[in-house]
């Protein structure tokens, strides 16, 4: 029940840069993904603000190859 | 309508550092703490902060509190208050020991002291030489300081209620207050949280501007409950903007770029800079470059098809001295303005950074209003803390470095006279029968309007309107238009509809209810700012550009009721120490 405004409220932060980035990505990719890339951004969503805008823009790397495809929408959006 | 309530020792709205540090006091000595907050503690607007917290360690180079004193003051060029000023920068030292007591990673000299960097601002015997005085954890200070609070919150049984929304204060006829509603966003619950001890830790409200460096939580929520509860809003006029925001977002773009050579540009392809700073062009203080912008885009000369913006060109550097010295901000300009700065220009706009003003409180964080005989009585039962307070230490500027110690230093100072006045009143004050019932009104609103405009659009008007007429620089006519302009919008947003009706994860019931706090806040910025006829730290006019102490060297209240504006002297007065006297501010 009511996954995508779950999920649109989770991507509130403390970062201004992460608000619009996954703004954008709620708009133009969430419709799209299915179970398990679903799984994967809750699981970045789980990040803390500077780590994850470091994986964003390519600062930091992950080792989880699990999370490389939304990861990767993210830092293309 | 019945609705739940629970009862609390102590109610805090907003997990940011400033909430975090007064409930560890709390927790810490045995009370009953309840801490709300829209989004996940470690999520809040304090992750932003960079820059690091002031103390005079006088780690590197000899310091001292009375010249952290003396710079605050300056700074706010003379509108703080200079007992709660000489309070902050007295503590400081203490509460970054705490701390490090805590567990936050600092940087670290190699003799083990904890390191310390030069800020902008920050002076040697009183305007000397430049003092090291902020103590940081790389680049990731609010971060850790989060961190390291929430940790140990949670240790001490804190009590989180995570994505709960608070909604209106309960105030009683006495003027007391004993709690809030709120709403769990998640179920769409609404409760009354009943408490010997209630404290506002909201945070800014800078997202009144279409161009802001803020979160999109920071919508004023506290600042709005304590206006309709009849509580006035402190110095509403003074915000700090930055002159280089990323067009449309304002997602800052830091001075660096024009520190590299970098230069800015209107719509006939000027370097326009050079009219208004001949000599430093583009390398002029951030107010110089912010009001050059204004005038610009005021004069026509603005960019693109609503002719709102300037571009900042980086592209004659080279491509090799952008990737190599400023690869942030190029990841910056390509991710939010769609422009790579090797090829072409960034739009950009002033953007609003930090709001001075607030819940006037003193500087034992206790909220202190005109409501029964003196100017400053203390508000039974209500406190605040951090941006969403004005004690006033920021007056009408704030220095880089001090709003985290700011957000330590009264939370723990909150906490403490909390400790005390629940000694003095151990009970729970009776809730009256109508005590939730604003709150109730505003959601049946709601949920009763059909057809009514759009939340999104309205607040689109809202911001537009304050960023036109009440940036960051400001214009006589602008303001007066303003002023008209924003009672409209209010008026707007006492329609707005929205289409789902359902209690669960109803966003859209949150934004509407978000929007009702951004009307407050903007329609107090714009109505104390047409009022304040000087120029004086951030709040800068055409007309009137000089400060004028006769008249001016005072605080702004401002009514939500009836628009109703008052003042209230500037404490000039220090705890221990001699007073500084106003003198020009010049850097």
């Amino acid at each position: 029940m009511k996954d995508l405004e779950r999920a649109r409220w989770r991507c509130r932060r403390g970062l201004l840069e992460l608000d619009i980035v996954l703004q954008r990505f709620m708009d133009e990719h969430y419709a799209h993904l299915d179970k398990t890339e679903l799984r994967q951004f809750e699981m970045l969503l789980d990040f803390p603000d500077n780590d994850l805008w470091e994986m964003i823009v390519l600062r930091k790397d992950t080792e989880d190859r699990n999370l490389q495809s939304v990861l990767h929408l993210l830092q293309t959006i | 309508m019945a609705i739940a309530r629970r009862k609390f020792d102590a109610v805090i709205v907003g997990a940011g550092g400033a909430g975090m540090r007064a409930a560890l006091q709390l927790s810490e000595a045995g009370l009953k703490v309840a801490v709300l907050s829209k989004v996940f503690p470690t999520r809040s607007h304090t992750v932003a902060a960079q820059g690091g917290i002031a103390a005079a360690l006088g780690n590197v180079t000899e310091d001292n509190w009375h010249w952290h004193m003396y710079d605050t003051v300056k700074g706010s060029d003379y509108l703080g208050d200079q007992d709660a000023i000489e309070f902050m920068c007295r503590q400081a030292s203490e509460v970054v020991y705490e701390l490090e007591h805590f567990g936050m990673p600092f940087d670290r000299l190699e003799n083990g002291k904890i390191y310390q960097r030069p800020f902008g601002g920050q002076s040697q015997n009183f305007g000397g030489a430049q003092a090291t005085r902020s103590c940081a954890a790389a680049d990731r200070t609010g971060h850790a300081m989060l961190h390291t609070l929430y940790q140990r919150n949670v240790r001490a049984n804190t009590q989180f209620f995570i994505e709960w929304m608070g909604l209106d204060l309960i105030r009683d006829e006495e003027g007391e207050v004993s709690g809030i509603t709120a709403l769990d966003i998640e179920t769409g619950e609404v409760m009354a949280l009943q408490a010997k001890a209630t404290l506002f830790a909201t945070g800014g409200g800078a997202r009144i501007f279409s161009a802001s460096t803020n979160a999109f939580i920071n919508t004023g929520d506290g600042l709005a409950m304590a206006a309709r509860a009849g509580i006035p809003l402190e110095d509403m006029e003074f915000w700090q903007f930055h002159p280089t925001g990323v067009y449309g977002v304002g997602v800052l773009i830091s001075e660096a770029v024009r520190g590299e050579g970098g230069y800015l540009l209107n719509k006939n392809g000027e370097r326009f800079m050079e009219r208004y700073a001949p000599h430093a062009k583009d390398l002029a203080s951030r107010d110089v470059v912010s009001r050059a912008l204004t005038t610009e885009i005021k004069e026509g000369r603005g960019c693109g098809r609503d002719g709102d913006h300037l571009l900042l060109k980086l592209d004659h550097l080279g491509a090799d001295i952008i990737k190599m010295r400023l690869p942030g901000i190029r990841e910056i300009a390509m991710k939010f303005a769609n422009a790579d700065p090797i090829l072409e220009p960034i739009p950009v706009a002033p953007t609003a950074h930090y709001m001075m003003g607030g819940i006037p409180t003193n500087y034992y964080g206790q909220v202190v209003a005109p409501y029964k005989t003196g100017p400053e009585e203390v508000v039974q039962g209500f406190y605040a803390v951090g941006e969403c307070a004005c004690v006033s230490v920021h007056g009408g500027n704030r220095l880089g470095t001090n709003s985290l110690l700011d957000i330590v230093v009264f939370g723990r100072a909150a906490g403490n006279q909390i400790i005390k006045d629940l000694k003095k009143n151990p009970h729970h004050k009776q809730l009256s029968a109508d005590a939730t019932d604003k709150a109730l009104t505003r959601l049946a609103r709601l949920d009763g309007q059909n057809n009514g405009e759009s939340v999104a659009q309205v607040g689109d008007a809202l911001r537009k309107t304050m960023q036109a007429h009440c940036g960051v620089f400001r214009f006589a006519d602008m303001l007066k238009q303003g002023v008209g302009k924003m009672s409209e919008i209010a008026e707007r947003a006492k329609h707005t509809g929205i289409k789902d009706k359902s209690r669960v994860f109803n966003t859209a019931r949150v934004e509407a209810l978000e929007l009702d706090n951004l009307v407050e806040v903007a329609v107090a910025t714009m109505v104390s700012a047409e009022a304040r006829t000087e120029s004086r730290g951030a709040h800068a006019r055409d007309d009137f550009p000089q400060r004028d102490d006769d008249k001016w060297l005072k605080h702004t209240l401002y009514f939500s009721e009836d628009q109703r504006l008052d003042y209230k002297p500037v404490r000039l007065k220090p705890l221990t120490v001699e007073s500084f006297p106003p003198k020009p501010r010049t850097y």
